[in-house]
């Protein structure tokens, strides 16, 4: 049962990203990495503001079963969090692509994007 | 290796449980969240699956004699059929094997050991009745059911009205036959409630009828959160065997009188406790963000102690954990939260009895 929406583009750690028309780069993690946390009880977000490098860690997600870093798939500044997350971090167990995005940022090169995995490669990845 | 299914494994997969391996067996960690089934068994009732445990019948002329020499705690306490006790099994270091639930029967005594230990203590029995008039039967024949929650009793009277009032007259820790079933009033949540033992063929029934009478299927993963908060230990995690039972928070189960009961491995932690128990068991509390999880480190003024059990409290909204300190530990510790000291408050356990919060 795999939910990897076909528009998005992924990073093997499970992140989901989404461009959009702004330029900027939407970032949650997937319907996958979700249900292997199970329940999550406690999010972390980056600061708006902060410039990551690729795979520097930008948060963390602790569910009843254990902590797990939330990584920028690709380098940028952090331009908005999704602050109803650290209230309600459920809503990333129920709506991991809409509701329960974590975080967008400015890529340092949009050209990036084309580096990471599409839906198919994520797929694949997952063994499916 | 393919895994072991108890008989309600069909049961679990048409209730849309996700499957996982533990100890061997195919279980339901939860059916979809394992945070509402949590609070289901705070607030109202559930069912648990817990037919992999291992159910022993045992019966023979010897077979009180030799369960005062096997477990610390003392069957003689046993006053009449039903009546349950909790204890540990030791090692002759003095170190815990498993522990378990023993009950008197019409026949001799039920005991009901942990499913990860099912081999060694089975080997265990074995080697120390060998030459005694003990006759072991393990009863891979039933199922067995824990319904727990403020309104367990309830809805388990409502469907099966002929026991219902000898059902309500059981006490605390008490259990009755009704023909091949067995129901105590026991449980692993902090909550009231029943564990039954039926024959494994009306199990499936038995289940859809509690289904259907608004008792709610509760897998493994918040039977963790339910028991951590109950402040109950976990075998394997708390205590095992590196582990004396007065490091663990088992020392009320250790029947010293009548001092000349000699059983396995009380010479050591008698001499243990006359020395003086050099760690505790205790409740940690953080109220601030992240979880406290099993093996992180507890620093105290008197030395280093470790998380043995950790998670996320559904019922208090942040994070609680069992842990094994230095003896002389006060009030206050700090954890080693991923990289970061943060400090923690140290409670007596348990965390919460019947729903509500019973520290401070």
């Amino acid at each position: 049962m795999l939910d990897i929406p076909a528009e998005l583009k992924y990073a093997a750690s499970h992140e989901w990203m989404r461009l959009e028309t702004d330029g900027t780069v939407t970032v949650g993690i997937t319907h996958h990495a979700q249900e292997l946390l199970g329940d999550l009880v406690f999010v972390e977000l980056p600061k708006v503001g902060a410039t990551l490098a690729k795979d520097e860690q930008a948060g963390v997600v602790e569910s009843v079963k254990a902590a797990s870093d939330v990584y920028a798939p690709i380098a940028g500044e952090i331009v908005a969090i999704n602050g109803e997350l650290e209230s309600a971090p459920e809503i990333a167990n129920t709506e991991p692509y809409t509701g329960g995005w974590f975080f967008r940022l400015k890529p340092a090169n949009v050209a990036d994007l084309d580096g990471m995995l599409s839906a198919e490669d994520y797929a694949r990845e997952l063994g499916a | 290796m393919t895994q072991k299914q108890t008989p309600l494994y069909q049961s679990h997969v048409d209730a849309g449980a996700k499957m996982v391996d533990f100890a061997g067996w195919s279980m339901p960690i939860h059916y979809g969240s394992q945070l509402k089934e949590h609070e289901a068994v705070r607030a109202d009732a559930g069912v648990f699956d817990v037919s992999h445990m291992v159910v022993l019948d045992i019966t023979g002329g010897d077979a009180k004699a030799w369960l005062q020499h096997i477990l610390a705690n003392d069957v003689a306490k046993l006053g009449f059929v039903g009546k349950a006790l909790y204890s540990g099994m030791l090692t002759e270091q003095g170190t815990v094997i498993d522990d378990l639930i023993v009950y008197l029967s019409e026949t001799g005594y039920r005991m009901v050991v942990n499913a990860g230990t099912r081999e060694k203590d089975l080997a265990w029995l074995t080697k120390t009745s060998a030459g005694r008039d003990v006759q072991l039967n393990v009863r891979d024949d039933l199922a067995m059911l824990a319904i727990q929650g403020p309104n367990a009793i309830d809805k388990v009277c409502a469907i099966m009205p002929q026991w219902a009032d000898a059902i309500r007259g059981l006490k605390v820790f008490q259990g009755l036959p009704f023909g091949e079933w067995f129901v105590a009033r026991t449980g692993y949540t902090g909550e009231d409630g029943l564990e039954i033992m039926l024959p494994a063929t009306d199990a499936p029934v038995f289940f859809a009828e509690l289904i259907k009478g608004g008792v709610a299927p509760i897998g493994l993963g918040a039977r963790d959160t339910l028991r951590l908060e109950a402040g109950m230990n976990l075998y394997g995690h708390d205590m095992d065997e590196t582990i004396s039972p007065l490091q663990a928070g088992m020392g009320w189960t250790v029947a010293w009188a009548p001092a000349e009961r000699d059983f396995i491995g009380r010479s050591v932690i008698e001499a243990e406790k006359n020395a003086g128990v050099a760690m505790k068991q205790v409740g940690l509390v953080l109220t601030e963000r992240g979880v406290l999880r099993e093996g992180m480190r507890v620093a105290t003024p008197y030395g280093d102690g470790v998380i043995t059990s950790g998670t996320f409290s559904p019922t208090l909204k942040h994070s609680i954990a069992i842990a094994r300190v230095p003896a002389s530990t006060d009030s206050s510790a700090e954890v080693d939260l991923r990289g970061t000291l943060t400090p923690v408050r140290v409670v007596k356990l348990p965390f919460v009895r019947n729903g509500k919060q019973v520290f401070e």
